[in-house]
């Protein structure tokens, strides 16, 4: 590393640590946030399995109910913030770029800092595992019990400069895929033509860059209440607790909307392929997005039946909600359509995107019934919105993504998943998800509580929690042996070719894994389903044997001198920088030179890595 | 065709909406500081009337703050002529523009500097009662984005003394600038919530 006069060369290497650490390849990016969001997928559910380990039978001491607390809010904020989130950003990263015909995403050393950001929140966020005062408020986090006096330990520190950190990334993140999907896409590419996934992406990332900055407001004013002793939620000097209730779901309720957005975008690229048909009413399914993003915003408190805010808001809110069911309906119907009469290809993830439309509406179906205030004012605080969650984020979302992976997986290895072992991943996931989050329905229902870490004998609950307990074992099963697939087909799978799925989009017409430019030449669209046009020019429904795509094979050797912007060093030291600064008020509280050293290093890092990278040569 | 491929230098690229990526950048990033501002506004707008302990609104001296907003207005005046004389390709020119409308803008925090000290003195801190909470972290929160701009100003006018700003960077300047009329805008928002509409 040369130092000198304060800049840094860049650096050039292919190969090793440093060329991980400083990559600004959106492929590269995208592997580093898939491996990173799946190992917090496995450490959430490590989390889920000791909760239900302590809830297999009644009065159970195994776990403390301080403990407990820390598993159930941790599990929440490691799913959605270091899993879900991240993960759905990894396909955005591996696929978007290849969709629409670009070379790397609209600001590739931008794309970097965001995944060194996200990797050190999720660290901040962690960091209270080494001394067991992780939060423990929940991942709602409701005032006044976050407060000092009932939230004493560092926890509800961890969380506000955790999910501040992280939401810094999330931005930076959304403003480069927003930017990058007005201003990269191919000649020809108008919005209609646009795959559904790149639009799910787009609509997702609109979606983060408005609603995220409510959250980091509300967190910045919890972190000067704890920190700095003000009193947005203080009530006796006049703090009024709702207020943030109201910042955490105007924020919370796009927020499930970026969660499944992502996966339905995944699912409807995948049924088209498998049932080698269009997307049954692609403009529907584009505006139903875009319905549900809109509705997103306007059923918030839905979320604050039980605060008591009146009839009045409460039926506003009731038929709000009962309306997002529409597009959402709508998107199922085009789901199905796409199915019927289509030549049906029963690959693994069909499996995954099939399990998903079943279980996501079951999951819609139960929400319907929290929709309205009268219900849900029985249903709150019990199993049985457990279980809605988990049939919509883990039946929609995580059923999603696993099939995503099992379907991008040759693109990014060149190697194919073992059809085998996968549908016996997705039997096992399939059946150990419905057993465990299923009977949470009824026992949610005859007043099981949510939340708490033990429960009495002879309430007619025993049966169902140990059947949800043992169940788990099979998700346990399922994923472990995914991961095996995974890990396994990564060196030794049957070798992919170009476009093994005979697919639509244009991220199926280069090698496996793609050069590390993309496209030799960037490519003309001249209608929706790019590819498929390409390869069958005459024919919308016909399945000849396939014929090579695209020209990349042939032109590898004349691009040679296809020239990308070359590493950065400057994008993890700035991420270091924020990371200094994200930490400076805890090591404040432990020690206050610790907290000056901490800022004044972070202070000097972000300059340094932010005039470095202005005035970085381009190449 | 080598050259053509690099990525970063955006100006000598196709994009798709003829536009550069930085300044599609820049107008999300103003969207989503609405939301960050809406939000505390949000918030001042439910406590300015909760004035349990300790002073309130009638602190607010209404003249003194006006002449400090007129300032940062007119800070936006002075960077449409920097734009202009650098986009003309007289460098010079659009150094002293940029100069003025940093010491403007530092001017206006000058001023909320001193203002914040008035008023602590008056018995009305951060952690007095919800509306002094609310008050400053609002106003500092707009003082900070001010901060930053002056920031990136005094950094251009930097890189022009070195010889580093020229003519063909008419675009940086533009975006600095566009950011700057957003934070201006802000202020005519916060100055009518918190100072002049009575509570």
């Amino acid at each position: 590393m040369a130092m000198l006069g304060g800049l840094l060369e860049r650096p050039t290497g292919t190969t090793g640590i440093w060329s991980w650490l400083t990559t600004i390849d959106h492929k590269r990016i995208g592997t580093l946030y898939l491996v990173t969001a799946f190992f917090f997928f496995l450490v959430g559910g490590i989390e889920a399995s000791l909760m239900r380990l302590q809830l297999a039978v009644p009065d159970s001491t195994l776990i403390s109910a301080n403990i407990f607390s820390q598993l159930f809010t941790m599990h929440a904020l490691t799913m959605i913030f270091l899993a879900i989130m991240p993960l759905s950003v990894a396909f955005f990263n591996w696929i978007v770029p290849l969709q629409i015909g670009a070379r790397d995403v609209a600001f590739p050393r931008l794309n970097a800092l965001s995944y060194w950001v996200f990797l050190f929140g999720a660290i901040i966020l962690n960091l209270g595992w080494f001394t067991m005062t992780a939060p423990a408020a929940g991942w709602f986090a409701y005032a006044n019990l976050t407060n000092t006096t009932f939230s004493p330990t560092s926890g509800m520190d961890f969380y506000v400069l955790g999910l501040l950190v992280l939401g810094t990334s999330s931005l930076l993140g959304a403003f480069n895929f927003v930017v990058t999907i007005i201003n990269l896409r191919a000649p020809g590419m108008s919005l209609m033509r646009m795959p559904i996934f790149t639009w799910m992406a787009f609509i997702t990332s609109f979606l983060l860059a408005l609603a995220m900055p409510v959250i980091t407001i509300g967190l910045v004013e919890l972190g000067f209440d704890r920190f700095f002793g003000t009193n947005f939620f203080v009530f006796e000097r006049g703090g009024d607790v709702l207020l943030w209730q109201h910042l955490f779901w105007v924020f919370g309720h796009p927020e499930v909307y970026i969660l499944i957005l992502p996966a339905m975008g995944i699912v409807s690229e995948i049924l088209p392929t498998f049932s080698r048909k269009p997307l049954f009413g692609f403009p529907v399914v584009v505006f139903s997005g875009l319905t549900i993003a809109f509705l997103g915003w306007s059923v918030w408190a839905h979320h604050m039946f039980a605060a008591g805010l009146g009839p009045v808001p409460d039926a506003v809110f009731a038929t709000t909600t009962m309306a997002i069911a529409i597009p959402t309906g709508v998107k199922v119907f085009n789901w199905l359509a796409t199915l019927w009469g289509g030549n049906i290809q029963l690959k693994t993830p069909m499996y995954f995107a099939i399990g998903f439309i079943a279980l996501f509406t079951i999951g819609g179906l139960s929400g319907m019934t929290h929709a309205a205030a009268p219900s849900d004012l029985q249903q709150t605080d019990t199993y049985y919105i457990v279980a809605h969650i988990h049939y919509v984020l883990f039946g929609g979302s995580i059923m999603a993504i696993l099939g995503g992976i099992f379907y991008w997986f040759p693109k990014m290895s060149g190697r194919m998943m073992s059809e085998y072992l996968g549908k016996w991943s997705f039997w096992l996931v399939f059946i150990g998800m419905n057993m465990t989050f299923g009977p949470m329905h009824y026992v949610g229902l005859v007043g099981m509580p949510r939340r708490n870490f033990t429960f009495p004998s002879g309430m007619g609950w025993d049966l169902w929690n140990l059947v949800a307990s043992l169940s788990v074992l099979f998700m346990i099963a399922g994923v472990g042996l995914f991961v095996y697939n995974a890990l396994r087909s990564a060196r030794s799978g049957e070798v992919a070719g170009d476009d093994p799925w005979d697919a639509r989009t244009l991220e199926w017409a280069m090698s496996s894994p793609p050069p590390h430019y993309n496209f030799a030449e960037i490519p003309v669209v001249h209608g929706r389903d790019a590819l498929w046009e390409q390869k069958y020019p005459d024919e919308e429904h016909a399945a000849p044997p396939p014929v090579p795509a695209g020209g990349a094979h042939e032109a590898d050797e004349e691009h040679h001198d296809i020239h990308m912007p070359s590493p950065s060093y400057f994008p993890l030291i700035c991420a270091l920088g924020i990371f200094a600064l994200g930490i400076t008020l805890l090591l404040y509280q432990m020690a206050a030179p610790l907290g000056y050293a901490a800022g004044v290093i972070g202070i000097i890092l972000l300059l340094w890595g932010s005039y470095g990278w202005i005035f970085e040569p381009t190449d | 065709m080598a050259h053509d491929a690099t990525m970063g230098q955006a100006e000598a690229h196709y994009t798709t909406t003829g536009l550069d990526h930085r300044k599609i950048l820049m107008w999300v990033f103003l969207a989503s500081d609405c939301l960050f501002f809406g939000a505390l506004i949000s918030t001042y707008m439910v406590y300015r009337s909760n004035v349990p302990v300790g002073p309130g609104p009638e602190l607010f001296d209404i003249p003194y703050t006006s002449v400090s907003a007129f300032v940062l207005l007119m800070s936006s005046l002075t960077m449409v002529l920097a734009l202009a004389a650098l986009q003309r390709g007289n460098s010079r020119q659009a150094r002293l523009w940029l100069l003025a409308t940093a010491l403007q803008g530092a001017v206006f925090l000058g001023g909320q500097f001193y203002e914040f000290n008035l008023f602590v003195d008056q018995g009305l801190t951060l952690t007095t009662s919800v509306f002094g909470t609310s008050f400053f972290v609002l106003t500092g929160f707009h003082g900070t984005h001010v901060a930053i701009g002056v920031f990136m100003l005094l950094t251009l006018v930097g890189a022009s003394y070195m010889g580093r700003l020229k003519p063909k960077h008419h675009l940086t300047v533009e975006l600095v600038g566009l950011y700057w009329h957003f934070v201006d805008i802000v202020w005519i928002v916060i100055f009518t919530v918190v100072y002049l509409i009575p509570s």
